[in-house]
């Protein structure tokens, strides 16, 4: 709250001087003026706004708190390793399901080909049973475009981190070099059977038979 | 009468033309719209099988530009699509769509679908 004193003070100011003859306003009176108008903003921060300074330093520091919170969670990784491996393992869904779909429909293709060279009723009962494999087969098309579907959402998840990683600038780099060496020590003490697993590795990444083999004959 | 079916997936593709081959028709391919407005410059087929989302060219824009050419509005077409929202269906009825699948499809709502749009 301002001091009505002060305001008093400073209008009293103003009116002496502009009873003054023009030029005869001094350096004084104008430095009298100033110095009122320091002295009540003075008194002005110094008072009631106190305590709304003190909220916005705890406010400050509460979002100091989950910055760090936030980077010790480590967005950079999600970036850089989860969602390009999750976004990989659906590509591979999609490809793996559309070869092993079209392979299910050329052999069915076949099989209705010898239609003909069999006798009426069992032609029958192959051409349905040939056309309801080939409906079930548009699952493919449907789970194909489902999956699509995730890998958007996984891009805009993407972009987000990027921008809470660009938010973050460099808090993060205090937790990455900290935290390598931790999750390093937490694997080598918690290597189980479970733990080795992983599942079929993405084409290109993974050993060919023939390999295995060579590693196992020496 | 001859059927064209319009989509990006082999599988669709083969389903499709695996049911309509079965009920008499002739079946063309293509793969996505641009390829089938070349289909239908050459000449209108008497059916078309139209999925929505496709590469190059989708299915609203291969209808639109469909309709708009001369002699355009003669072709049946049937979309089959998995976009089953409200106002995807009615965006493609004002397009110029005939009728509308939704995928999966198996070969009683096919048939059936192309009765009503008188093409069996």
């Amino acid at each position: 709250m301002s001091d009505p004193k002060n305001g008093e003070d400073l209008a009293r100011q103003l009116l002496d001087i502009q009873r003054k003859e023009p030029g005869s306003v001094g350096i004084e009176d104008v430095s009298l003026v100033v110095a009122s108008i320091m002295d009540a903003a003075r008194k002005e921060l110094a008072g009631a706004d106190k305590s709304v300074l003190q909220e916005i330093l705890g406010l400050s520091d509460y979002i100091d708190g989950t910055k760090r919170e936030i980077a010790a969670l480590r967005p950079d990784e999600v970036k850089s390793q989860h969602l390009p491996t999750a976004a990989d393992e659906l590509d591979e869904i999609v490809a793996e399901t559309a070869d092993a779909t079209n392979r299910i429909m050329d052999a069915t293709e076949a099989i209705m080909g010898v239609m003909g060279d069999v006798d009426e009723k069992s032609g029958e009962i192959i051409g349905d049973a040939s056309n309801k494999i080939f409906e079930a087969c548009s699952f493919q098309d449907i789970t194909g475009q489902r999956v699509t579907k995730v890998v958007k959402a996984l891009k805009e998840i993407e972009n987000k981190v990027d921008s809470l990683i660009e938010a973050l600038g460099d808090e993060i780099a205090t937790f990455k070099d900290a935290q390598p060496e931790i999750a390093a020590e937490q694997c080598v003490s918690e290597i189980t059977d479970e733990s080795l697993l992983e599942g079929p590795q993405l084409s290109g990444e993974a050993m060919s038979q023939d390999e295995i083999d060579k590693l196992l004959n020496g | 009468m001859r059927c064209l079916v319009v989509d990006d997936s082999k599988v669709i593709r083969m389903i499709a033309r695996n049911m309509l081959q079965e009920l008499g028709f002739d079946i063309v391919e293509a793969e996505n719209g641009q390829e089938a407005l070349a289909v239908c410059k050459q000449s209108f087929p008497e059916a078309i099988l139209l999925d929505w989302n496709m590469p190059v060219m989708d299915g609203i824009e291969f209808l639109r530009a469909l309709r708009a050419l001369p002699g355009g509005d003669a072709p049946k077409v049937v979309f089959c699509t998995t976009e089953n929202d409200l106002n995807n269906i009615r965006t493609a009825l004002e397009a110029g769509a005939n009728e509308y699948i939704m995928k999966p499809f198996d070969n009683e709502i096919m048939q059936a679908k192309l009765s009503q749009v008188g093409l069996l």
